[in-house]
Formats: C-alpha cells, sequence, structure tokens
C-alpha cells in the first residue's frame, strides 16, 4: 500500500478516536486558552493592550499546547502497545509517522481555530489585515513544530521521563520555526505593518519545514528500529 | 471505519499454505540479545518447521519474550542470524513482516474503537482483501458477532484476548507467535483456540507459543524449548508437559 495511503489510514484511526475520547482536544484546548487568559491578566492594563504582543503570546500558546498534545497522542499508543502493532505492520515506517502528524496538525488547526481570535479579541491584534499571509504562517509554523515533535514524541515513547525531555528536546530545535512565527505574525500585527517581511519569514518557515520533515521522514525508521 | 459491512463469508486462511514463495523454516544460529549488561538471550540456536507447533516455556524473565520480539523483527539480534527459509531478516523487511502474526502479551487493541474498527484498521495495514468477509469471519472465529460494533474498552480480558488472536491472524501468516495465548480465556474458548492452532499446524503455519498453561499445552505442541536464563534448551521425552518441564528445571545448565 502506498506512504500517503497508510497515512491517511492511520491519522483517521487517531481522528476517531479523539472523536470519540474528546481527550486531547479539550485539554489542549483548555490549556492553551488558559495560557492565554494568564497573558491577558499579566499585560492589560485598564483595558489597553501593549503592542507588539499579540503574535509572542500566540505561540506561546500554541507551542505550549502543542507539546502536550504531541506527547499525549503517542502516550495512547502505549496503551496496549498499538505503537509496536504499527510498527509490526508490513508498511513504510515513514507513513506511520506521516500519519501521527496529519493527526495532530488537524488538532492543531482546530485549536488554531479557537487561539487565534481569542488572541485577537484580547489583544486587538488585526486578523482581517492580511489573513491568507496570517494563515500561511500559521499552517507553516504549525508543520515545523509538530513535525519536528511527532519525531521526538515517538522516540521517548518508552523513556521514563518523556514529559520532561519532549520540551527539552523540543523546544531548542524547534527555535528557527518559533522566531520565524514570531516575527512574520509580528510583522502582520505591527501598527506599519511590513508584509514583504512577514513573506520571508514565511520562506524561511517553508524551508525549515522542508529540512524538519525530510529529515524526520529519514530518520523516523532507524529510530523507531529498537 | 464504523460502517457495517454486510459481505458474504468467505473461507478462512485462504492461500495460507499456497504461496509459492513462503518460507519452509525459521532458523535461529547463536542468536544473542543483551540489554546493558544483561543477557536477555545468549547463543540460542532453534530450527523450526512448517506445520509444526513450538512451545516455549521457561519462568519468568527467561527470555521467551524476547525470543519472540526478536522472531518477529521489532527487536534486533546483538548477534547471530536468523533464517527465514533460506533470506535472513533485512532491515525495513515489508514483506516479511506480512508474512508473520503476533499475538503479544498486551493485546495491540484500540480501546476506543470497536471489535469490527480494529480489525478493519489492522486489515487494511496488512492489505487484506476481501476486508470486508475476513473480518466477519475473523468476528465469528472469536464468537464476538453479538459485540461487533461495541468499544473494546467495555470487552472483558477474554473477549479481548479472542479479538487479540483473530487480529494477528487475520492476514494469514506464515509465522505465528503467541505469548501466553490462553491468558483470559475461559475453557470453551481455550478449547476452541486449541482447535484454532490445530488447524493453522495443517495450513503449513510455524507457530511458536509461549505458554505457562502446561495443561492446554499437553498434546497440542510438537516439541518444547526450555528457556532459563536466556539459554534455550529443547525438552525431549515423553509424558506430560509439566513433568518434562520440571524434570528440564531440576537440571544443572551449562
Amino acid at each position: 500500500m502506498n506512504v500517503l495511503r497508510v497515512a491517511w489510514v492511520i491519522a483517521r484511526k487517531d481522528l476517531v478516536v479523539e472523536m470519540r475520547s474528546r481527550e486531547l482536544a479539550y485539554t489542549t484546548l483548555f490549556f492553551a486558552v488558559a495560557c492565554v487568559l494568564v497573558f491577558a491578566f499579566a499585560f492589560i492594563r485598564q483595558g489597553r493592550t501593549p503592542e507588539d504582543v499579540a503574535a509572542g503570546i500566540l505561540w506561546v500558546a500554541l507551542a505550549f499546547s502543542g507539546t502536550m498534545a504531541l506527547g499525549r497522542a503517542f502516550e495512547r499508543e502505549r496503551h496496549a502497545e498499538t505503537l509496536r502493532a504499527l510498527l509490526l505492520a508490513p508498511v513504510e515506517r515513514a507513513s506511520i509517522y506521516l500519519g501521527k502528524l496529519a493527526g495532530l496538525l488537524v488538532l492543531m488547526a482546530a485549536v488554531e481555530a479557537v487561539i487565534v481570535p481569542l488572541v485577537a479579541v484580547l489583544f486587538d491584534a488585526p486578523l482581517w489585515r492580511a489573513p491568507g499571509l496570517l494563515i500561511a504562517l500559521l499552517a507553516a509554523g504549525t508543520v515545523g513544530f509538530a513535525g519536528v515533535g511527532t519525531l521526538f514524541a515517538a522516540m521517548l515513547v518508552r523513556a521514563h521521563s518523556r514529559d520532561v525531555l519532549l520540551p527539552i528536546l523540543l523546544y531548542p530545535i524547534t527555535v528557527p520555526v518559533m522566531i520565524a512565527g514570531v516575527r512574520g505574525t509580528a510583522a502582520i500585527f505591527a501598527v506599519e505593518p511590513n508584509f514583504d517581511a512577514a513573506r520571508a519569514w514565511l520562506s524561511m518557515l517553508v524551508f525549515f519545514d522542508a529540512i524538519f520533515v525530510t529529515m524526520a521522514l529519514w530518520v523516523f525508521a532507524p529510530v523507531m528500529n529498537e | 471505519m464504523g460502517r457495517r459491512h454486510r459481505a458474504a463469508p468467505v473461507p478462512r486462511r485462504v492461500a495460507v499454505s499456497g504461496r509459492s514463495d513462503e518460507f519452509q523454516s525459521i532458523e535461529l544460529r547463536d542468536v544473542s540479545r543483551h540489554f546493558g549488561r544483561r543477557r536477555a538471550l545468549s547463543k540460542i540456536s532453534l530450527t523450526c518447521r512448517a506445520g509444526e507447533i513450538v512451545g516455549l516455556v521457561g519462568p519468568n524473565g527467561a527470555g521467551k519474550s524476547t525470543l519472540l520480539s526478536v522472531l518477529s523483527t521489532l527487536t534486533h539480534p546483538t548477534a547471530g542470524s536468523i533464517l527465514y527459509g533460506d533470506a535472513p531478516a533485512a532491515g525495513g523487511d515489508e514483506v516479511l513482516r506480512s508474512r508473520i502474526g503476533v499475538l503479544g502479551h498486551d493485546l495491540f487493541l484500540y480501546g476506543d474503537l470497536t471489535a469490527r474498527e480494529n480489525l478493519e484498521f489492522f486489515g487494511t495495514l496488512y492489505g487484506v482483501t476481501p476486508l470486508a468477509g475476513r473480518v466477519d469471519a475473523a468476528l465469528r472465529a472469536a464468537h464476538l458477532e453479538d459485540r461487533a460494533d461495541d468499544r473494546v474498552s467495555s470487552f472483558s480480558r477474554g473477549m479481548r484476548q479472542r479479538l487479540a488472536l483473530e487480529r494477528a491472524l487475520l492476514h494469514g501468516p506464515r509465522l505465528v507467535l503467541l505469548d501466553e495465548p490462553f491468558t483470559g480465556l475461559d475453557e470453551a474458548s481455550a478449547c476452541r483456540l486449541i482447535d484454532r492452532l490445530r488447524t493453522l499446524r495443517s495450513t503449513g503455519a510455524i507457530v511458536l507459543m509461549a505458554t505457562h498453561d502446561f495443561e492446554h499445552a499437553d498434546g497440542l505442541v510438537d516439541r518444547m524449548v526450555c528457556l532459563r536464563d536466556g539459554k534455550a534448551r529443547e525438552i525431549g521425552g515423553t509424558g506430560h508437559v509439566r513433568d518434562r518441564y520440571r524434570a528440564a528445571m531440576a537440571e544443572a545448565w551449562t
């Protein structure tokens, strides 16, 4: 069976499981909303929001909630050792990675659909100034973050301290993604927007995505062999 | 997922013994597996042939599950080699994996999916055709037709065990690796499992079964291999499996 078809089958399975339990969606969303609200309480004074904080707050909330989703998504595969069952199946290991990544991307997109408007409302972020560019930045940033995160979460699935190790490993590697995401989004949200700069950061994100996802596809099979 | 399939039943185990490319034996040559300083397996040599049920017995921690994991290609030996027919397992060998069925101590089932969805999911990954008919047949074999659309998390251990066995056999594997297959089964289910294993033997499958259930293994296994401290020894002789096992364990192993 081809790689994309297997990836779809695995992603669909993950989404069916999530639709029934709603465990990941609720916890991730709650965490992201709580994160944004804490920033709102900290920064908003007398109804006035400081400039240039919305982009940073948005990406911090997405990174933290995304980390939680990554860890939990593979925690599920530990129950009844279903990850071993996936590895025993006669499919390319890369398709397992792509399937898990696709499932996580759908989940993170759902969280973003709530968080982005919430940040816009609380921090006066102009979402409609360049919606296409903003969506592209969010999509590319999410792919980069989840692309690396899926690999590390899979590698750490048997580690005792995986909840601690995942952010320790993930955040340094994804610094370029976070910087590009924050700077690109800030360029759109700024009082004097700079769309050329936002496009440049988007190009950089796409470049990072290509490298990160390609590397992850390449190393997923060897690291999952044991 | 979640759709009810009502395709006509099809015969089980189609083409299991009819494939010309099937391996006729598996051979372990001085296979060792170390985890750090611990030797889980130590220079194990063993040959199993098509149409044979080999019982793996031994105390807890003897290396039975590790041996099954190595044979399943999930764990690589630290030293030694394994031949499936004439060919060693190559890295990423999907063709070989498609000929192996594993029932692990953990059952490899998704609790939030129904019995039917679990079988459909794994059947799709293994390229089973016709999927709907095979899934229906597997549900019948597991005696779970009435619970086919219930979530696995609502099943008893025995029901899960029956479903997990069908999941492992869904694609008609040549090499069947079973880790404690009688766990949680009532007497009727255990008898059905024994019949099932005999059918597998008659179709030319190679079955390795780690078990502590000597009662059910009696008269079922063709050969017994005892593992202790990572070392393997074939238990010959006649009589009850339990007596032969006790005798083997009482001897000094070098």
